[in-house]
């Protein structure tokens, strides 16, 4: 059996995500825009999903755009701000944080846009933010949770300071990573723009929502039959879109459960290798004052992030796979192969240490006897390569 | 461990390996980030080497050796062409990255065996020592470019292609219907792309001069766009004599940015003075067998101490590895060949053979200035 811990990358999918999808995929096939029964049907089942995002997110249903992922969502909300027609000649210009996910900062930098740097946790520099906040700024774009070291970002604040200093600027959260873990409320309803992607909470993959305020204009990025409010054309994806409500809705319903729960194994799992490997760095965590051992409340509770001097990661992840256990050491490039991670680069981990990382993220089903195939598997591991190292 | 780039070959070494019953897993070699035609680097090598092994069912890796590809051949290979000095960077691959990073690696990864798709043998006599020899496919014959493994490397690399010729290889892979059936062989360095080449590569790289082109006399003959790009023995490039007849690069001076050229019969020589030399498992001297360049011919040479043992050490790609050579001492050699042969231009590689089994080898020295 198994032990997966790699639900950042993908988690399991939600048995009710998956009886919701099923009709779609077989019965009832018609498209959503047709004007007869089937058509009807294939419509409500929309825009229900859409009004149980709305809900979650803390927008109206009008707010939804269905897309393709978090990556569409992503690039829509910088794309499709950015490409707007700005009065004088000026550019419109996009900042984020150093750590966002590719998907952001892709599109800020192919803009020369401007990144603002984050501290030794990942939290990022108000104080820089602030000084990155211009005039000329069209666009903030700051993650609610980091998908590499799970860091939460101090969202109400940076919020309130991109309406106080750039009052101008729209304000997007890729909030990908953040859907399991955090009640989104408040934070949908502090933001301009905010993207989720369904497999990262248990819905299929290849679906996903921008929340956009409908009275933002925005510059679609798929054009053609003009669905989604004209800004995402293409037949919707229905049983995507189902699935992606049908997730979302179980996930909103037991979360605070999730988080009590998943907590524990976190913790558990951490002070466990904390404890077995000694010099283990668990990335971007202080020790809090009150009882000297580590502060995690910054973190979600999903996602447990250590980096091992002396080690690399494909070997560590190919010792831990013959294990039976399944992690990640972050990012990957096209082919498979692990490239440096800017996130660990952006919080000043040193690149010899940052070679040694290694993500295991937990899901809704996780379990105790996922942490004790880790805490068994890794200490071996890490004594085997230091001894060929 | 099988060491699949993509081609044909890896893949019909690892499915031969899987038909014999072995428990195999296939590994991809990250290399190169930058621009690639073909090689161990692009994603539609990868995407090749993937499938491949979904077909033959078994595990498969990607490792990111980028660093120290830079590190031991690109770089190398980039600051040589400064000094005008031309390397064989598919040589300092397989030093440092094939048969030293990634048997490293396979051996922390508790795997007993690392196989490649190169076309050589690997043969242990009765005095249990194992020797590399040509591959009996003698048109695609590797050993020239595995030439610096040695006993340890040799007791856990697997070579299955070794016995098969070329037309086998492709039978076979028709035969297991593998998608690299017909994937033409790669050719040229793997990091340089056909549209740019060499001089792109290089220009992007380090400041190209142009030079002076001078026959033996010091007359001057012309120019040449970049003296970094001229390698010994050269034609392409240096016009014709006066007479009509071809010239070569006798002499390159990057510093003086200065070709010397002459005709062909000037650039011979009957002496080649090597460093870094290596030895399978023991040094040897006096009559051996040569080879100076991948597909060359072997040549009856002589192999001894050189007479001129200071002279000036081209930098090393990686003190402290292998290439030190320096298991049995001999690290230095002149070998003197039976007959006259166009000059070995520095930085290539000299291969010693007694017959099909390969002894040892070292790089060509620059010449003193």
């Amino acid at each position: 059996m198994e032990a997966y811990l790699d639900h950042a990358a993908s988690t399991t999918p939600r048995s009710e995500a998956v009886e919701a999808m099923l009709p779609f995929l077989r019965d009832c096939y018609a498209n959503p825009s047709g004007a007869h029964a089937m058509a009807r049907t294939a419509r409500k089942a929309i825009d229900e999903s859409r009004e149980i995002v709305a809900e979650a997110l803390g927008a109206r249903p009008g707010d939804v755009v269905f897309t393709s992922g978090g990556t569409e969502a992503d690039n829509l909300a910088v794309f499709g701000v950015l490409d707007r027609d700005v009065p004088g000649d000026a550019p419109a210009v996009a900042v984020s944080s150093a750590v966002e996910h590719h998907a952001v900062l892709e599109p800020v930098v192919a803009r020369d846009g401007r990144l603002v740097g984050v501290d030794d946790r990942g939290v990022i520099d108000l104080d820089a933010l602030e000084a990155a906040l211009g005039p000329d700024i069209a666009l903030v774009s700051v993650m609610a949770v980091n998908n590499e070291v799970g860091t939460i970002q101090p969202m109400a604040e940076v919020a309130e300071l991109v309406r106080r200093v750039a009052p101008g600027a729209v304000l997007h959260t890729d909030a990908v990573q953040a859907v399991p873990w955090l009640d989104l409320r408040p934070i949908g309803s502090a933001v301009d723009l905010l993207s989720i992607s369904a497999h990262k909470f248990g819905g299929p993959k290849g679906v996903g929502a921008l929340v956009a305020r409908d009275h933002l204009s925005l510059v679609a990025q798929v054009v053609g039959g003009g669905q989604e409010r004209d800004l995402r054309s293409g037949t919707q994806n229905v049983a995507g879109i189902v699935g992606l409500g049908a997730a979302l809705q179980a996930t909103t319903d037991d979360r605070h459960e999730a988080v009590h729960r998943v907590t524990k194994l976190r913790d558990r799992l951490l002070d466990g290798l904390r404890a077995s490997v000694p010099d283990l760095v668990e990335t971007g965590v202080r020790s809090s004052a009150a009882s000297a051992g580590p502060d995690r409340s910054h973190r979600v509770p999903g996602i447990a992030h250590v980096c091992i001097p002396g080690v690399d990661s494909e070997s560590l992840l190919f010792l831990l796979e013959k294990a039976g256990v399944f992690a990640s050491a972050a990012s990957s490039c096209a082919s498979g192969a692990m490239e440096p991670s800017h996130v660990l680069a952006a919080m000043g981990v040193p690149r010899h240490v940052a070679g040694g990382s290694l993500r295991l993220s937990l899901g809704h089903t996780s379990t105790d006897a996922d942490i004790d195939a880790v805490l068994a598997a890794v200490p071996p591991a890490v004594e085997r390569l230091r001894a060929f190292s | 461990m099988v060491a699949l780039s993509g081609g044909v070959d890896s893949s019909v070494a690892a499915a031969l390996l899987v038909e014999a019953g072995h428990d195999v897993t296939g590994v991809t070699m990250k290399l190169w980030g930058g621009d690639s035609d073909t090689g161990c680097c692009s994603v539609s090598d990868v995407d090749d080497a993937r499938r491949v092994a979904q077909q033959l069912d078994i595990a498969f890796h990607v490792f990111n050796f980028g660093d120290g590809f830079a590190t031991h051949v690109v770089d190398p290979y980039v600051r040589a062409h400064a000094d005008g000095i031309t390397p064989n960077p598919c040589i300092e691959c397989n030093r440092h990255l094939k048969f030293d990073a990634l048997l490293h690696r396979a051996e922390a990864l508790g795997f007993e065996m690392v196989a490649t798709g190169h076309h050589a043998r690997i043969v242990t006599g009765a005095d249990g020592v194992a020797r590399l020899a040509r591959g009996a496919d003698r048109a695609k014959d590797q050993s020239y470019v595995l030439h610096m493994l040695d006993q340890s490397q040799l007791d856990r690399v697997v070579l299955p292609l070794g016995h098969l010729t070329k037309t086998e290889v492709r039978a076979h892979a028709a035969r297991l219907g593998l998608r690299t059936a017909a994937k033409p062989d790669s050719q040229d360095v793997c990091f340089i792309t056909s549209t740019g080449g060499r001089t792109a590569f290089l220009g992007d790289r380090i400041p190209l001069r142009p030079g002076r082109v001078v026959d033996t006399d010091g007359a001057d003959l012309g120019t040449v766009p970049a003296v970094e790009l001229v390698t010994i023995g050269q034609r392409r490039g240096l016009a014709p004599g006066r007479d009509g007849t071809a010239r070569y690069a006798l002499d390159v001076d990057v510093d003086a940015a200065v070709v010397t050229v002459g005709p062909a019969n000037q650039l011979e020589d009957t002496t080649i003075e090597l460093h870094r030399v290596v030895w399978g498992h023991e040094p040897v001297l006096g009559d051996v067998l040569v080879q100076c360049s991948a597909h060359g011919d072997p040549l009856a040479a002589v192999l001894e101490f050189p007479a001129v043992p200071d002279l000036p050490e081209v930098p090393d790609s990686a003190p402290g590895t292998r290439a030190d050579g320096g298991r049995d001492g001999i690290r230095e050699l002149t070998v003197r060949l039976a007959a006259p042969l166009r000059r070995v231009a520095p930085g290539q590689s000299v291969v010693f053979y007694d017959g099909d089994q390969v002894l040892g080898g070292g790089i060509v020295r620059p010449s003193p200035r």
